[in-house]
């Protein structure tokens, strides 16, 4: 298959296409003002409706009348943009509503900065919204994976009838790569028998979100805690994505994932030419989170390292993962990019 | 005599379910629901429409309409009707909000589905007042009237006057029809469910975005007997609020 040179944030637009999505919603923000502007050219093309909201807040909720119709809808943003949808991500993981939404992170808290960072990682996996809900988070490290991830992510999504979260930032949204755009097959999926379609007159009509499948008001929370609590098992058993580099003899361990991923794997193929015997686990399910696996390869290292482009926030995963264990320290960097040689330098002040 | 074939010239609607409204006495909201399901019915479209709704004492609806529905954020039923009407262009879709829920929160969604005109029909319930939450200020509240955060009366000086929203909405150019009408009193509920028609029909020929306003009786909040709320409206909100069909442009 050939390939083609595409930046991260059109192989978001690529991979839903290509993954039979329909419906975008956006709003400009940068750094990811190429998705809406891609969509805007390309979902016309392939029969689709791109829409420009009047803001954040309103796009979360046209995503969610699509999404009532049982359609694949998108929806991408940014740090402070998703910061906005919250409430609507709220809304749609309570219906239990599938879809798409990407954060290409910018930086800080506020309105930030449009540099890239890794900031919003809590945000992203330990709720964001309020209520007590789950969804999927899935973090790729190069445009490649973005593509790829993209459609896996409408599959997982209607699989579970969940949110799936997307997490990028600025330096993955803008790099070039040459990727192959392959179509990912997709296992069966149950039928979207509660879209609310129209009854036409062959059915008992259906409503969204509240009082789905016959609870009472009364029950209906805590059936949605039980359903989120085995909901989580199941991902834990089912749907963990991660990746080792050179992990099988290890002496020093770093965790990292996304763009500071990608930067890491360069400098551990420096620092193991140079004899020092790195390796790396790098979650791809942010949630459901590698805890079994992170434990095991914290337990036999020597050393741990969680590099991150933040104070340190998934750290917080890697130390519960740990349960105790091992000697994990911290390296992040915001602002600035790390280098190959910033993230070889912590590896061999660790090996000393 | 023959048995003669036996003509239905009253009855509920086969859009509404029959299930006993649990509003309070006197509310507008029963009247309301009503004139929509026989305009539904006489479409014939009860398989086809969806309704949504905002958050309010509309969100209480879902057991009156023989209909999908969809429950929203407040404010955001206009950006949900959005979402689904693109991808359901041949449904019939209508949202069902309070002033509060219409008017202030969710102004901003409003204003940009009728900017973009967005094929769906607004159904607003104007009580000049948030019911639901127990009676407090919304935009629509008139000047000088007592809610349980304006207890001195609602004062311009700093709360405002009464924002007239379909007259805003009037302006927008996405927005085909627009019509403030009542359920007071009979003649009222005769344009009311006239205006409801026209602006199903101006949704369903494709030509933009429609809206009714509709003034409603609240005796609960307004404290006074349901009777006296009738007059309420006619003496009070229809000189702020004055009924009649604010915008047609369908047809054109």
């Amino acid at each position: 298959m050939e390939s083609e040179l595409v930046s991260g944030n059109e192989a978001l637009g690529y991979g839903a296409i290509t993954a039979g999505c329909k419906y975008y919603f956006g709003y400009p923000i940068t750094p990811q003002n190429e998705v809406p502007e891609f969509m805007s050219r390309e979902m016309p093309k392939a029969g689709g409706i791109f829409v420009q909201a009047e803001s954040e807040v309103a796009a979360i909720n046209m995503i969610y009348g699509a999404a009532c119709a049982g359609k694949r809808a998108l929806i991408t943003s940014s740090s402070t943009g998703i910061s906005l949808m919250q409430e609507g991500i709220s809304a749609l993981a309570a219906a239990q509503l599938p879809c798409v939404v990407v954060n290409v992170m910018r930086e800080g808290p506020g309105g930030g900065g449009i540099g890239p960072s890794q900031l919003d990682y809590l945000q992203a996996t330990k709720g964001g919204g309020h209520g007590g809900y789950i969804k999927m988070v899935l973090a790729p490290s190069t445009v490649q994976e973005i593509f790829d991830l993209m459609q896996t992510s409408f599959y997982l999504a209607d699989k579970y009838r969940l949110v799936i979260l997307m997490l990028t930032d600025a330096i993955l949204g803008q790099m070039l790569e040459p990727i192959e755009m392959k179509r990912i097959p997709e296992g069966d999926l149950p039928p979207k028998d509660w879209a609310t379609t129209g009854h036409k007159n062959q059915r008992e009509p259906r409503m969204i979100p509240i009082l789905l499948k016959g609870y009472t008001p009364i029950n209906y929370f805590q059936a949605y805690q039980d359903e989120a609590a085995e909901l989580n098992s199941l991902l834990q058993k089912e749907e963990l994505r991660f990746e080792e580099t050179t992990t099988e003899d290890a002496e020093y361990l770093l965790v990292a994932y996304g763009s500071t991923a990608r930067i890491a794997r360069s400098a551990i193929e420096q620092a193991r030419g140079e004899g020092i015997k790195v390796g790396m686990m790098r979650p791809i399910t942010l949630f459901p989170f590698p805890y079994q696996r992170t434990k095991e390869l914290v337990s036999a290292a020597g050393k741990t390292l969680v590099v991150e482009a933040s104070g340190g926030q998934m750290i917080e995963d890697v130390r519960l993962a740990a349960e105790g264990q091992g000697d994990i320290s911290f390296y992040g960097k915001v602002g600035t990019v790390f280098t190959p040689i910033d993230i070889y330098d912590e590896i061999v002040k660790l090996a000393s | 005599m023959e048995a003669a074939a036996k003509t239905k010239v009253f009855g509920k609607p086969d859009t509404l379910t029959g299930v006993p409204y649990y509003y309070c006495p006197g509310c507008g909201h029963s009247l309301i629901h009503r004139l929509v399901c026989e305009v539904i019915d006489e479409f014939g479209m009860a398989g086809d429409t969806v309704a949504i709704f905002g958050v309010g004492c509309s969100c209480v609806s879902y057991p009156f309409f023989n209909l999908d529905w969809i429950y929203t954020l407040h404010g955001r039923a206009p950006a949900v009707a959005t979402g689904f009407k693109r991808s359901m262009p041949d449904t019939l879709v209508f949202t069902y909000q309070g002033d509060g829920d219409l008017g202030s929160i969710g102004i901003a969604e409003i204003i940009h589905a009728a900017h973009r005109g967005e094929k769906f029909t607004t159904i607003f319930v104007n009580n000049a007042n948030y019911g639901m939450t127990g009676g407090q200020m919304a935009p629509t509240t008139l000047e000088g009237q007592i809610t349980t955060t304006t207890p001195e009366g609602r004062d311009p000086a700093h709360c405002g006057s009464p924002l007239k929203i379909s007259e805003m909405l009037a302006t927008i150019d996405g927005a085909k029809y627009v019509a403030r009408q009542s359920v007071h009193d009979y003649k009222s509920l005769v344009a009311t469910r006239k205006s409801i028609k026209k602006a199903f029909e101006v949704q369903l020929a494709g030509e933009g975005f429609s809206i009714v306003e509709i003034l409603s009786q609240c005796p609960t909040n307004w404290k006074i007997e349901p009777v006296d709320s009738c007059a309420w409206i006619e003496e009070n909100m229809m000189p702020v609020f004055p009924l009649g069909i604010l915008k047609d442009e369908s047809g054109g």
